[in-house]
């Protein structure tokens, strides 16, 4: 059965999950590739354009259609985590609690704080069908697949791959 | 004939081929774990939406790679190179396509897929008077995880099945598996590469021509799913869908080993090109 989770996460929302889990995720989330990664940690933390406390950073670059002044997005499946794997203890390390991507992380940094959920690699259609809306957008200046974008979903189906007591389904 | 290559490269994008669906179909049927399953059912959902709505199925639209056999009495042979890089911009805009090239230097995203040496564009001259090109989108995750081994002669065979079989384990969930290998042995570091990648344009299941060849595409596949590395890592029985060999002639101190690795969206298009100005477009 799915468990259903809504963000901003916390602690203990986190510490329950167990490798295996399949859950839902509603609320805010936040694409961040590697530029974004290595913006968010130059920063200091009161000029970054989102709260990192219980937040859940999805590595992905979606393709967005522009009407007028407003995103759509397409297709918006995970990029490969491991490119990320420098930036996680900093960005774990800002109170983020989750992570959405694809092929795995370091275990290591997850213990006791966060989860990785994976979505299936390659899946950017379906997982557009839980994106409800772009509620905003900022580093556009990064290029669109490494801009951060801040996006509404509801219902995301997600698998916790890390879990936060150092389970991983990754072979 | 830009409207042409605008259609495949929308056909490349949007619809996965049928040899791969089928595979990916059976793969879901013999998978026992609830998470390759829930992956593969994904994926056969994701590539549904792709082709009912006429939109990308995967994200990554990657890099555009052409393909082309250009018959030298072609009348279309000075305009194609331009029609390839208007193609790409138009594509880019109407499907949309997600823009995947920055400048090396700056970092800065031209927005339209073009640039240096992009799109990628492989010529070869035939005879007679068409022209023929493959579309190949080519992602990154994947593409990350391909990888050149220059063996020693005395290696040969078994040290190619060792590297292509060491090299995917390490790679596990990154490049989207059930991945498309495609491995090119012979003819020099630069040819090996690009034999391996010219072998993912072959359909699934159709082997090599010369038996033997055809033999080693059946070992490693078999040693590839031994793995148990699975749908996106995450373990079960398919890892790969199939795996195409081609070869060339070595240089005799020299067993030049390419491997490409290629998702499981496996995306391909191809076109004609009459003399008189007629396009056909299939996958």
């Amino acid at each position: 059965m799915a468990v259903k989770l809504e963000t901003p996460l916390g602690e203990e929302d986190v510490l329950k999950l167990r490798a295996g889990d399949i859950i839902l995720l509603s609320g805010t989330i936040y694409t961040a590739r590697d530029s974004a990664h290595r913006r968010i940690l130059s920063l200091p933390r009161e000029e970054l354009p989102f709260e990192p406390e219980g937040a859940v950073i999805y590595h992905c670059g979606p393709v967005v259609r522009k009407r007028g002044e407003s995103y759509k997005v397409v297709s918006a499946g995970p990029t490969t985590s491991a490119r990320m794997n420098r930036y996680l203890d900093g960005i774990l390390g800002l109170g983020v609690r989750g992570i959405i991507g694809k092929g795995g992380m370091e275990v290591g940094p997850f213990k006791g704080r966060a989860v990785y959920f994976a979505f299936t690699g390659g899946a950017g259609s379906l997982a557009a069908r839980s994106i409800k809306g772009v509620k905003a957008v900022h580093w556009l200046d990064l290029g669109i697949p490494e801009a951060l974008w801040v996006l509404e979903v509801e219902d995301f189906p997600l698998i916790v791959a890390i879990d936060a007591h150092g389970g991983s389904l990754y072979r | 004939m830009i409207d042409g290559l605008v259609e495949a490269i929308r056909l490349a994008v949007t619809r996965i081929p049928d040899d791969t669906v089928s595979a990916l179909q059976r793969a879901y049927e013999e998978e026992e774990s609830e998470i390759a399953r829930f992956n593969l059912e994904n994926i056969l959902k994701a590539i549904e939406i792709g082709k009912t709505e006429s939109i990308p199925v995967c994200q990554d639209t990657g890099t555009l790679i052409f393909f082309v056999k250009a018959g030298v009495n072609s009348p279309f042979l000075g305009e194609l190179k331009g029609a390839i890089i208007e193609a790409t911009r138009r594509v880019t805009e109407e499907v949309p396509l997600r823009p995947n090239a920055v400048d090396i230097l700056t970092g800065r995203n031209s927005g339209d897929n073009t640039g240096r040496g992009v799109p990628v564009i492989h010529w070869e001259i035939t005879e007679g008077d068409e022209i023929e090109v493959a579309v190949l989108p080519k992602g990154g995750g994947s593409e990350n995880c391909s990888a050149l081994a220059m063996l020693t002669p005395s290696e040969g065979w078994e040290g190619v099945k060792r590297f292509v079989v060491e090299h995917l384990k390490a790679c596990g969930g990154k490049p989207c598996p059930p991945v498309v290998l495609g491995i090119g042995v012979g003819g020099g570091a630069d040819y090996a590469m690009g034999l391996a990648k010219r072998a993912l344009l072959r359909r699934l299941g159709e082997r090599n021509p010369d038996g033997r060849i055809a033999e080693l595409e059946e070992e490693l596949l078999k040693e590839i799913n031994a793995l148990g590395i699975g749908p996106m890592g995450m373990g079960g029985r398919t890892t790969a869908l199939d795996v195409k060999i081609e070869v060339a002639h070595r240089h005799p101190a020299s067993f030049p080993v390419g491997l490409v690795v290629q998702c499981w969206a496996n995306r391909r298009a191809f076109l004609r090109i009459k003399p008189e100005g007629r396009v056909e477009v299939w996958q």
